[in-house]
């Protein structure tokens, strides 16, 4: 049995061996599936492996005032990144990438270690809009440091302080709820568009096409050859009928005040000024806003990000007197009504104060005029009563009261103009005649935006010519851009020459000295307006409060002007919140208004007057393909001023640095 | 015993063969790293390839028959050298499976092991003479294979581990298996499987070995990790069509390690069906040349080790082929003869050496 010969079965040899050829014949079966069969399939795969669709940004258009100079621009803004397909030690490194970046090391190096699991192609974003010594820092590393990169975008740059913020607008990468509408449906995810004013009201215009580079890649991403280009198609540049020397006098005039400016030509629609405080830095946004700011932003009880020029809706008080006239002079009543003002009067059983008995005074006999540069509530009690709550209204929403004006800005508010049919409607309740008092004196359910009311004063101003308020011209606008609007351009309201003559003269009374706002008067300027002081909360609730809450609520100021009286060629509606009294808001429409007249005058502007150059923070320029003389070397822009001399309207900023160069 | 052993009787032939597929790793290896932080590995490759045929020279001229009467002595030697690498191992890439030796090279006695393996199963079968195998005598040979197995494991290295399967799996089969023991083997196998990915609670893989071994199958799940190994794998060699071409696959860096573990897919993707299959052809020439001189040897330790080193051979190509074309899991085995490292290139040779020296004895009795 134990023999040395005792071979191994060669059965079970040969089963071995055919063993080996099925192993074989599978493995020759799996390269003839995936190289004969799919090949066609592999193949493009690895073609799309290796070929890569690069986007080449297309900067946004920029924004530029009525008269070409340039209030938005955008800027190339450096990102760094972490390239890691590099052989170097990324953590032996991150003491000195931190440093160059002014970065925490142990922040960089948690970075790493949380992107450890990840792809190692996605390079890892380590700091957002680099400064220029950080990027020299990086150029200059090149060799010790190849991991680090840089990658480009264009960013806008505002204005800085907030300056025309609100009407600007900023911009946001596309949400995932904006690409689920069907206006959007062209965006793609990562896009930045539009999120709030003439940014987002225009932004099929000023987004442009992005381009796309079919570039050759390598596992980790990096290129390694160019197979073709389209060139991205920057965003279109859109002018605006705003002025920047008008604008930088409303921005002043309401500084250190809550409250809004609108400025307005009325034979046109032409928005020339539009000012909302408290405002926001939009520049915070462009890169990325912290959560916390924005909430921050988001709760402020002051709402900064809204534009109260279109969206605070509050009870337009005295100036509402000035609808309330035409509605009592065309029906025919205004004219020949006499009241005695006894500092107050009885109506429907309640007795009803006017301000001046607060100074324990009254006003004696008032007729029309008296009743608008004296502002007497009891003249317009007693006229609200014989109007009656829907002859008001009537004139009123002709007016624009309770309506959009169809300004192309995104969200704005429509107020609120009560009547009969309004309050069954809303409350399902009768309306009661007492309420019509309220009214009267633009109190009570009445709720007015600042661009409304300026609206109304500009079309009684005009004579009963009521235009659309615009920030862009259709003739300055690109072609194929048209703005949504649901509401004529232009509109007559019939109103009588005379009684026009009545209401405009008594306006112009307003600025003299007999008049609510005597000190506003500006010498040989044709100035006509009404102040309004509007309660926020009821008499009968401010009575109960104790002097803190008093001091809290204290009253609005209005004043809406126009120059000159008749047929005026700007109206100005300022708004003043807890600015009591209208004849401070009298004192910012005047400035406003100076301002203008000023510069029709030809008289040198704020800006032409700065011995340096006046800061506001965009780079002005006028308009040219790429910001005309303006280059940019290593992160800075540079003007050559040389090439370009200084006029009385163009000056040419630098960004961030506010310096020149 | 004589002692008339001439190198007339040394396997040119085979050796033809082995050098030509040397060749073919070494011009891909080339290809593959010529522009990366890896190129000239292919100079070393020739370096490791001469010193293997050295080698292999020297092996086949100790006589096996010695080696096998002191095999129990190189067993224990080898199982210690693995607790020695549990205990003192380097730990490179979360694994411990290397001894730093004095002369500043690494030792990485899995390896060795496997020799080992091959020539304690030859000297295990050797020496029964039953045609059925005895259930005792199958438990004993598992057992051989069993314990340096889990030493691997515990380090961890899957791969090494499974090769020594097939050791055990040729020995058993050769030295008279039994129909129940086979269907033992098999069920134990299937239960092993089962426990190892479904119940939680066993811990014998970590969990990105289970993910590894998983992965091939879905790879689009995954299209990051081991499933974009094999993904990338799989497009390397499909895009290579029936000729083969460019290989962007292999220059642009997406297919992983090409010149180690996937050497087979960058071989596939530039020179094709064609070529890939003339490679499996000349293995499979290697493979059947080797069972000829198994069937020729002197005596049945001779069979059982050159059946071993086709077992082994066998498996590495079925594995790591296997992985390329998307068949197996990524287990980190290398294609023998053709990926790049000393070691594997080492161990093929020696391996072959103990081949050679079996069949120039076959006429030795």
């Amino acid at each position: 049995m134990f023999s040395r010969d005792d071979k191994v079965s060669a059965i079970r040899l040969t089963a071995a061996q055919y063993m080996i050829l099925a192993i074989f014949l599978m493995l020759a079966y799996g390269l003839w599936k995936l190289q004969v069969m799919e090949s066609g399939y592999y193949a493009s795969a690895a073609e799309k492996n290796r070929i890569r669709n690069v986007p080449i940004l297309a900067p946004r258009g920029k924004i530029l005032d009525r008269e070409g100079r340039v209030i938005v621009d955008n800027y190339p803004s450096f990102s760094a990144l972490l390239l890691r397909d590099s052989s170097r030690d990324l953590n032996a490194d991150a003491d000195l990438i931190a440093q160059g970046l002014h970065l925490d090391p142990t922040e960089v190096r948690t970075r790493i270690r949380r992107f450890a699991s990840m792809p190692q192609y996605q390079p890892i974003f380590l700091k957002e809009d680099i400064t220029p010594d950080e990027l020299a820092f990086i150029d200059a590393h090149r060799n010790e440091l190849p991991e680090l990169d840089t990658i480009v975008a264009h960013r806008r740059l505002y204005p800085r302080n907030g300056f025309m913020a609100h009407l600007i607008g900023y911009v946001g990468e596309v949400t995932e709820d904006m690409l689920n509408q069907p206006q959007f449906e062209l965006y793609n995810p990562g896009d930045v568009v539009g999120v709030s004013g003439v940014e987002r009201q225009y932004n099929n215009a000023l987004m442009g096409k992005n381009g796309a580079r079919r570039a050759l890649v390598n596992s980790h991403g990096r290129e390694v050859g160019l197979l073709g280009e389209t060139d991205a198609i920057p965003g279109k540049q859109l002018k605006l009928t705003l002025d920047i020397d008008l604008q930088i006098a409303a921005e002043e005039a309401l500084e250190g005040k809550n409250g809004a400016i609108v400025a307005m030509d009325p034979r046109t629609g032409e928005i020339l000024a539009m000012v909302s405080r408290p405002t926001f830095d939009p520049q915070s946004f462009s890169v990325r806003v912290s959560r916390d700011q924005w909430s921050k932003l988001v709760n402020d009880e002051d709402h900064p990000l809204m534009n109260k020029a279109i969206q605070a809706q509050l009870a337009p008080g005295s100036t509402f007197k000035i609808i309330m006239a035409t509605a009592g002079l065309q029906e025919g009543i205004a004219q020949d009504l006499h009241v005695n003002c006894t500092g107050g009067g009885t109506f429907y059983g309640r007795y009803f104060k006017c301000w001046i008995a607060a100074r324990h005074q009254t006003h004696g006999p008032v007729d029309i005029v008296k009743g608008i540069y004296q502002s007497c509530d009891v003249f317009f009690y007693t006229l609200g009563e014989k109007l009656g709550i829907d002859r008001i209204a009537k004139y009123a929403m002709a007016l624009g009261m309770g309506q959009k004006t169809g300004i192309d800005l995104p969200q704005e508010a429509s107020g609120v103009m009560p009547s009969e049919e309004w309050k069954i409607k809303n409350f399902k309740q009768k309306w009661f005649a007492g309420e019509t008092i309220s009214v009267s004196i633009g109190q009570g359910a009445v709720a007015a935006t600042p661009i409304q009311m300026a609206r109304a004063f500009a079309a009684i101003a005009s004579g009963g010519r009521m235009v659309r308020p615009h920030v862009t011209n259709p003739t300055d606008l690109p072609p194929g851009i048209v703005p949504a609007q649901n509401v004529p351009d232009e509109v007559t309201i019939p109103i009588d020459p005379k009684n026009w003559e009545i209401i405009t003269d008594a306006m112009a009374q307003v600025v003299s000295p007999v008049g609510t706002a005597g000190a506003s008067a500006i010498k040989d300027v044709d100035m006509a307006g009404k102040t309004g002081s509007a309660q926020t909360v009821s008499n009968a609730l401010k009575a109960k409060m104790s002097a803190s809450d008093k001091a809290k609520y204290k009253d609005n100021g209005w004043f809406v002007g126009v120059e000159p009286r008749r047929n005026p060629e700007i109206v100005v509606c300022a708004l003043f919140e807890e600015g009591e009294h209208g004849s401070l808001a009298a004192h910012v429409v005047s400035d406003v208004i100076k301002a203008y007249v000023e510069k029709q005058r030809r008289l040198p502007t704020k800006m032409a007057k700065s011995a340096g150059n006046a800061e506001i923070g965009a780079v002005w320029t006028e308009p040219g393909p790429d910001g005309g003389e303006q280059t940019l070397q290593g992160g800075h822009f540079f003007v050559d001023v040389a090439k370009r001399p200084l006029t009385a309207s163009t000056q040419y900023l630098v960004p961030s640095t506010g310096k020149m160069q | 015993m004589s002692r008339y052993v001439s190198f007339r009787d040394f396997d040119w032939l085979l050796l033809i063969f082995v050098l030509m597929i040397c060749g073919l790793g070494v011009m891909e290896i080339r290809s593959a790293t010529v522009h990366t932080k890896f190129a000239g590995s292919h100079i070393r490759q020739i370096y490791w390839v001469v010193g293997g045929v050295g080698m292999m020279f020297l092996v086949s001229l100790v006589n096996y028959q010695a080696l096998l009467d002191r095999i129990h002595w190189f067993y224990i030697a080898g199982v210690a050298s693995l607790m020695a690498v549990l205990l003192f191992g380097q730990r490179f890439l979360g694994a411990k499976r290397w001894i730093k030796m004095p002369g500043g090279n690494h030792f990485q006695p899995s390896e060795w092991v496997k020799l080992i393996l091959i020539l304690a199963m030859a000297k295990f079968f050797a020496d029964l003479r039953h045609r059925e195998l005895s259930w005792p005598d199958f438990m004993k040979a598992g057992a051989i294979v069993v314990i340096p197995m889990l030493l691997v494991l515990k380090q961890p290295d899957l791969g090494t581990a499974l090769t020594y399967i097939p050791i055990a799996v040729m020995g058993v089969f050769l030295g008279g298996m039994q129909w129940k023991q086979g269907l033992l083997v098999a069920v134990l196998a299937g239960i092993a499987v089962v426990a190892v990915f479904f119940i939680p609670q066993v811990h014998v893989l970590k969990g990105y070995q289970k993910q590894r071994l998983t992965s091939f199958q879905h790879p689009e799940d995954d299209p990051q990790g081991t499933g974009y190994q094999v993904e990338q794998s799989k497009i390397a060699v499909g895009s290579g069509g029936l000729w083969g071409g460019k290989g962007s696959q292999t220059h642009g860096a997406f297919l992983p390690v090409p010149q180690t573990d996937f050497i087979f897919a960058a071989f596939s993707e530039e020179h094709g069906f064609v070529g890939a299959l003339g490679v499996l052809l000349l293995y499979f020439i290697v493979l059947m040349r080797l069972t000829q001189n198994a069937q020729t040897a002197p005596d049945r330790a001779g069979t059982f080790v050159v059946m071993g080193v086709v077992a082994v051979l066998s498996f590495h190509i079925l594995v790591n082929v296997g992985m390329v074309v998307g068949f197996m899991p990524v287990t980190g085995i290398p294609l023998p003869l053709m990926s790049y490292g000393g070691s594997s290139v080492l161990f093929m040779f020696l391996a072959l050496g103990m081949v050679m020296n079996v069949r120039m004895r076959r006429f030795v009795n």
